[in-house]
């Protein structure tokens, strides 16, 4: 009954009430847009690869090189020599290894150079393998495998010519078109950097880089960027290594670590992870910091349009006491509205992160490789929207306890 | 806030109102030696040894302002509490009831019409006019006895004065004028039928011949549901229709 009238008081004055809950539900979807954000980032990372037990690159951060590598952020400073490679794929506790090679691009997705390998031990997910949506591994020195999003956005089917630049930009300039490479398969979708890759064997990488020096160069740039190339031609960016018993790992990083050779780094997946969560833990502490401050002036700027509302409104809760509506029942009515408002606000704001998230998903994917689920809310989601209407409601007996003590004061008559 | 349940008050309502005896013998309201003062520091603003009212009287209780009428309908109302002496509505003493209880009681028997400005401006006039029965079991019960339906009944009591005109019911309640307004506000202090009509000063705001009109329509259909009226006013150009007219100053001794 109560919430009957506090909805057509709403009602009435929707103007203040929409603004009221639109302020809400902004402060609601930055709050949990934020924490989605990070919930759904840390599982797209972690679904990213499983089974590698070891990502050995050059020397340098383990959170750089995990990026590189498995994630496709950033570039790696510096490569290791094939032999290396070869050399770890020989010790007694290594049971696969896959080489990756970075540096190219087609059409702004990332082309990695790798052997057949890949399709054979890389895992995702809970331990899925790669699966092909159609066609089969490459087998030849100028056949290719797409991501299923590389396929799907450039339209390409399997015999599709593809050609390959040098450099990580959407637009590059040294581009390799003398040697277009054939599409052999196209993996299934898995929700993860995969898809927006092209796989080329090695042996590519080689030919294409190899042809391009042959030619002369004028300009000093381009010619430097072949300088590079030829270094980096017979080279990789990482290994992924897989073991024989996961025990192994500790003793495997720590002797990798000092190889002979050249300086290496070793690195377990999982544990770099939680480096990466550390640093860009202060970040998101700080993000969810400042959104629960947006979510307590949303709730103040309510707070202020109960209160400009309720000495406008003394005549009516004189004439709510008069038809029999105890103290009571009159500051229930304005906590009753506070109530309506914070729901309404926390709907709005949950409906919006949604059509946010179904809007905005393909963008971050493409973006920042990151692939978001739109799944129910989480616990923990839920809980942070309980505790939004707590708060709201906790705020709205402010204004409630002050009606109450005018209304019992001021009975039925009103004493402006 | 308020501590007694809604069962506890209803029945205890409920008690009180089935030991009154016939309501044409007990009177509609008694005060007895009565002393009030707003606050303990402030001297008293009533002192009245003896106000009867009876059942279906129309009493004219005239003063000027700040002589302490609004201050007598809020000890009627039970709205307020006398420092000493008794204030009963219908052989009710309401200081023997809780704050909560007197609201109730107040929902149950009493109807209010104010000078202006008496309508809830996001209610429509059917929503103004049955507000009581939200509040008041009795008062819902009564309605839908008389009509068959609160909101039948507030139809009825609407037609009776002259405001059940489609074109005016749809008209937000803040629209209408001053004269329709106090109309509506008639329909709700009669709707479920209390016993006692408190209007305070409710043709103020009415020219000369709307006066009247109003009046006649209000003693029609307090007459028809058998409640009394207190009229309160400072103005005693209505005073000749009333049965009784007390000027407050008389037996009002501070």
């Amino acid at each position: 009954m109560i919430f009957g009238l506090a909805w057509k008081s709403l009602r009435h004055r929707r103007l203040t009430a929409a603004l009221t809950v639109a302020s809400i539900a902004l402060a609601v979807l930055l709050l949990l847009g934020v924490e989605r954000m990070r919930t759904e980032s840390r599982s797209s990372f972690a679904a990213t690869i499983s089974g590698t037990d070891l990502i050995v690159g050059a020397r340098s951060s383990p959170v750089h090189l995990l990026l590189s590598s498995v994630f496709h952020i950033g570039n790696a400073t510096n490569n290791i020599r094939r032999d290396t490679a070869r050399a770890l794929g020989e010790r007694p506790e290594v049971a696969w290894t896959i080489p990756i090679a970075l540096g190219d691009t087609h059409r702004g997705y990332r082309v990695i150079g790798t052997t057949g390998a890949n399709f054979e031990h890389f895992r995702f997910g809970a331990g899925r393998p790669l699966a092909f949506e159609a066609g089969k591994p490459f087998t030849a020195a100028d056949e290719a495998v797409l991501g299923a999003e590389v396929a799907r956005r450039l339209q390409y089917r399997l015999g599709s010519p593809i050609v390959i630049a040098h450099g990580a930009g959407d637009v590059s300039f040294v581009l390799h078109d003398d040697r277009p490479l054939r599409v052999s398969g196209i993996l299934s979708r898995t929700g993860t950097p995969v898809d927006r890759a092209v796989f080329v064997p090695l042996e590519a990488l080689d030919a294409v880089h190899a042809a391009a020096n042959v030619q002369a160069e004028s300009d000093p740039l381009v010619a430097a960027l072949k300088q590079r190339d030829s270094n980096s031609g017979g080279s990789l960016t990482a290994v992924l290594v897989g073991l024989k018993s996961r025990g192994a790992a500790l003793g495997a990083q720590r002797s990798i670590g000092e190889f002979a050779g050249e300086p290496l780094t070793a690195i377990l997946p999982g544990v770099t992870l939680q480096e990466v969560w550390e640093i860009t833990g202060v970040a998101e502490r700080t993000l969810l910091a400042v959104s629960s401050m947006v979510v307590v002036v949303g709730l103040a700027g309510m707070l202020v349009a109960l209160l400009t509302s309720s000495s406008e409104r003394r005549r009516e809760m004189a004439i709510l006491r008069s038809v029999g509506a105890r103290p009571g029942q009159v500051a229930g009515l304005i906590l009753g509205e506070a109530t309506l408002l914070t729901l309404a606000g926390i709907v709005s704001g949950v409906l919006a992160l949604y059509a946010g998230l179904l809007l905005a998903r393909g963008w971050i994917a493409a973006r920042f490789g990151l692939f978001l689920a739109v799944t129910w809310p989480s616990t923990h989601e839920l809980a942070l929207m309980a505790l939004v209407a707590a708060a709201g409601c906790l705020i709205g007996l402010i204004p409630a306890w002050r009606t109450y003590r005018v209304s019992l004061a001021d009975g039925m008559t009103v004493r402006l | 806030m308020v501590s007694t349940p809604y069962h506890a008050q209803g029945s205890r309502t409920c008690a009180l109102t089935s030991t009154t005896p016939s309501p044409t013998t007990v009177p509609v309201a008694t005060l007895r030696d009565v002393v009030f003062a707003w606050n303990r520091e402030t001297p008293p603003v009533l002192r009245i040894a003896q106000l009867d009212i009876v059942p279906r009287e129309r009493v004219f209780l005239r003063g000027p302002s700040g002589s302490g009428k609004s201050t007598l309908l809020n000890l009627l109302a039970g709205v307020v509490l006398p420092q000493q002496g008794s204030v009963a509505v219908l052989g009710t003493d309401l200081g023997a009831l809780g704050g909560a209880a007197r609201d109730r009681f107040r929902a149950d028997h009493v109807g209010f019409v104010f000078q202006l400005f008496n309508l809830i401006p996001y209610l429509t006039v059917v929503e103004n006019v049955v507000l009581p029965c939200l509040f008041s079991a009795r008062r819902r019960e009564r309605a839908i006895a008389a009509s068959g339906s609160v909101d039948a009944d507030a139809l009825r009591l609407l037609q009776h004065l002259d405001m059940a005109d489609p074109a005016v019911l749809a008209r937000p309640a803040t629209d209408l004028s001053a004269g329709q307004q106090q109309r509506v506000a008639a329909a709700r202090a009669l709707v479920g039928a209390p016993e006692l009509v408190i209007a305070d000063e409710a043709t103020s705001a009415l020219d000369a011949d709307r006066r009247a009109a109003f009046l006649d329509l209000l003693f029609r259909e307090c007459a028809a549901a058998g409640a009394a009226i207190v009229f309160v006013s400072h103005d005693a150009s209505a005073a000749p229709a009333f049965d009784r007219t007390i000027e407050l100053a008389s037996i009002n001794t501070t």
